[in-house]
């Protein structure tokens, strides 16, 4: 068996920089595997800019935005195998892989940061019985063969859910000749960036219709054409709200999971809202030395944030491998809790006795407030209250914690972040 | 007078700003809630710019795409006329980071770069 102090399980944003953050804290033998045949994940295929304001100060595409880090990656001599899917962790941290040229491999890691992404919502969502043409894609999938293979989907498109990459895909097939006719969105709000919403649909005049779904799709062999209707409160369509667009493409952009089969098979728990592992303030799963980070973890959606949470999960495992947090710690972990309008908090415990100086609490609220308050909870003592002139569940929100004012919180056991309206 | 409607981009808000304008002057703005809305609505109306990004074919490389961006924003009127000349060119391997693709595309004054490694 080989052995590894780190091995990273997916080679996208998120297990470049907690690799890069795990050698800068001195750790030599890393490993990541990544099953593509390149490094960089989905942004190879996310050819549009706006990657890393926050972390480089201007506007890069996604695979320039991954080349910073694969470089440094190289530059750093960490190891990595490409076309090599991992199949398998094991409580005790032995990791099964496979490629072409090796065949099964088994390693043994000292830290297991799991890094593996997200994937779409598969077309379950589209709630239409009968047998299905082709020409129905999902956006993702639309945007691989667009941007990578240079192959167009369709002519006459008709997207489904206004998530940001069926905007992106919308202009990206509009400037590519086709005819974008309409995003349906079934929410009464666009879970996209407004940006996404005034360059992707306003500058080339595709309609949003918000409230809307998709219910009926006719064609045999192929989409000919989609007929999309208003939603009432409930969700159900009204009748005789139906308009009919013929066109030969259905992309549908319904959302991101966070991809967790090998978690569930390594006996990670995961958390029934985010998907994702329910991790602590140092993003470890319940399985001591399993960490997570990016996508996998919950669905972000600036790519800065990945990194910067990836570098702690870097931080973490190498203080584990280590070995100098054992020691540290406190009995009792404090409990996040995510209450009235907010959905999720990550992480979902702290150790104020083991935590960094400052923690980024980050989490998303379940509907549209305007002019509310974020409060922040010390048991039952009210200790923030920021005004918010919009929150909305499209944007991460984030609340920073100090390690200093959680120790000397006399008998802290749940810290509570709720929305209020005053 | 003309009166143009716009939503501004600068943070989730996304306040609907109404432009009042005069051919080239502009006479009023409202409905922005601070000055970041003021400022994106009065280039957007007359000066709106876009980055274009988009790939173009690679010969004799160990992939058939390169993605290219427009190397800083082009007026909005122009993307057309950008992408054709995006779909007219094709490049050989190898092509790296920044390698200039079409220099002073449709007349902006602003090159096409690549955005990917390709050996
Ligand atoms: C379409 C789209 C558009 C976006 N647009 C923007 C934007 O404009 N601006 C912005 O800031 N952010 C944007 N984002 C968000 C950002 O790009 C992502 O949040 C980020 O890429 C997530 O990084 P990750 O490393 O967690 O996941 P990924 O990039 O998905 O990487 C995961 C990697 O793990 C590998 N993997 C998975 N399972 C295995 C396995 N079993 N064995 C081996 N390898 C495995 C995968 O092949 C993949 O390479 C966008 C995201 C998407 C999907
Ligand atoms: S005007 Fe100000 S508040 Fe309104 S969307 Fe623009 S930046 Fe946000």
């Amino acid at each position: 068996m080989i052995n590894y102090e780190i091995v990273i399980i997916g080679g996208g944003p998120a297990g470049l920089a907690a690799a890069l953050s795990a050698r800068k804290a001195g750790v030599e033998n890393i490993l990541i595997l990544e099953r593509d045949a390149e490094l960089g994940g989905i942004l190879n295929q996310c050819i549009h800019n706006g990657f890393g304001l926050h972390t480089f100060k201007e506007e890069l595409t996604g695979p320039e935005y991954a080349w910073r880090f694969i470089e440094r990656v190289q530059k750093e001599n960490i190891a990595y195998r490409l076309n090599t899917m991992v199949l398998n962790i094991s409580k005790d941290r032995i990791v099964t892989a496979m490629n072409r040229d090796e065949g099964i491999i088994q390693i043994q890691a000292g830290a297991v940061i799991l890094a593996m992404g997200c994937r779409e919502r598969p077309r379950g969502a589209l709630n239409i019985p009968g047998f299905r043409p082709a020409g129905i894609f999902s956006a993702g999938t639309a945007q691989r063969l667009v941007n990578i293979e240079g192959y167009m989907p369709g002519k006459e498109v008709v997207i489904l859910g206004s998530g940001d990459i069926g905007l992106i895909m919308a202009r990206r097939m509009t400037l590519e000749g086709a005819d974008v006719k309409v995003v349906a969105e079934l929410m009464p709000y666009s879970g996209g960036l407004k940006r996404n919403i005034v360059q992707c649909l306003d500058d080339f005049n595709i309609p949003l219709k918000l409230s809307h779904t998709v219910v009926d799709i006719e064609g045999k062999d192929r989409v000919t054409a989609v007929t999309i209707a208003e939603v009432d409160e409930n969700r159900k369509p009204v009748p005789g709200t139906e308009e009919r667009y013929t066109c030969d493409t259905l992309l549908l952009s319904c959302g991101l999971i966070p991809e967790n089969e090998l978690s569930v098979n390594a006996g990670i728990e995961l958390s029934r809202i985010t998907n994702g592992p329910v991790v602590t303030d140092r993003l470890e799963t319940n399985i001591p030395g399993i960490f997570a980070c990016g996508n996998v973890l919950h669905v972000h959606d600036l790519v800065d944030f990945v990194s910067e949470e990836a570098a702690k999960a870097g931080r973490s495992a190498a203080e584990f491998v280590q070995n100098s947090t054992a020691e540290k710690q406190s009995s009792e972990p404090v409990v996040l809790k995510a209450e009235s309008g907010v959905r999720y908090t990550v992480p979902f415990t702290v150790d104020p006795g083991t935590m960094e100086d400052l923690l980024k609490v980050c989490f998303r609220v379940g509907a549209v407030f305007r002019d509310a308050y974020v409060s922040v909870y010390f048991n039952d003592e009210r200790v923030m209250h920021m005004k918010k002139r919009i929150l909305s569940p499209g944007e991460m929100e984030q609340v920073i914690l100090q390690k200093k004012k959680l120790l000397e919180y006399d008998d802290l056991k749940t810290v509570t972040i709720r929305i209020e309206a005053e | 007078m003309e009166r143009k409607e716009l939503t501004c981009i600068g943070c989730p808000m996304g306040c609907s700003i109404t432009v009042e304008l005069e051919g080239d002057e502009i006479l009023s703005v409202s409905g922005n809630t601070c000055a970041v809305g003021d400022k994106y609505a009065r280039t957007e109306v007359l000066h709106p710019e876009r980055t274009v990004t988009s790939t173009v074919t690679v010969t004799g490389g160990e992939k058939q795409r390169v993605s290219v961006k427009t190397a800083g924003n082009i007026p909005k009127d122009r993307i057309e006329a950008c992408m054709e000349a995006i779909n007219n060119v094709s490049v050989s391997a190898p092509v790296k980071i920044g390698d200039i693709i079409i220099e002073n595309v449709a007349g902006t004054g602003v090159s096409v770069v690549a955005t990917k490694n390709i050996s």
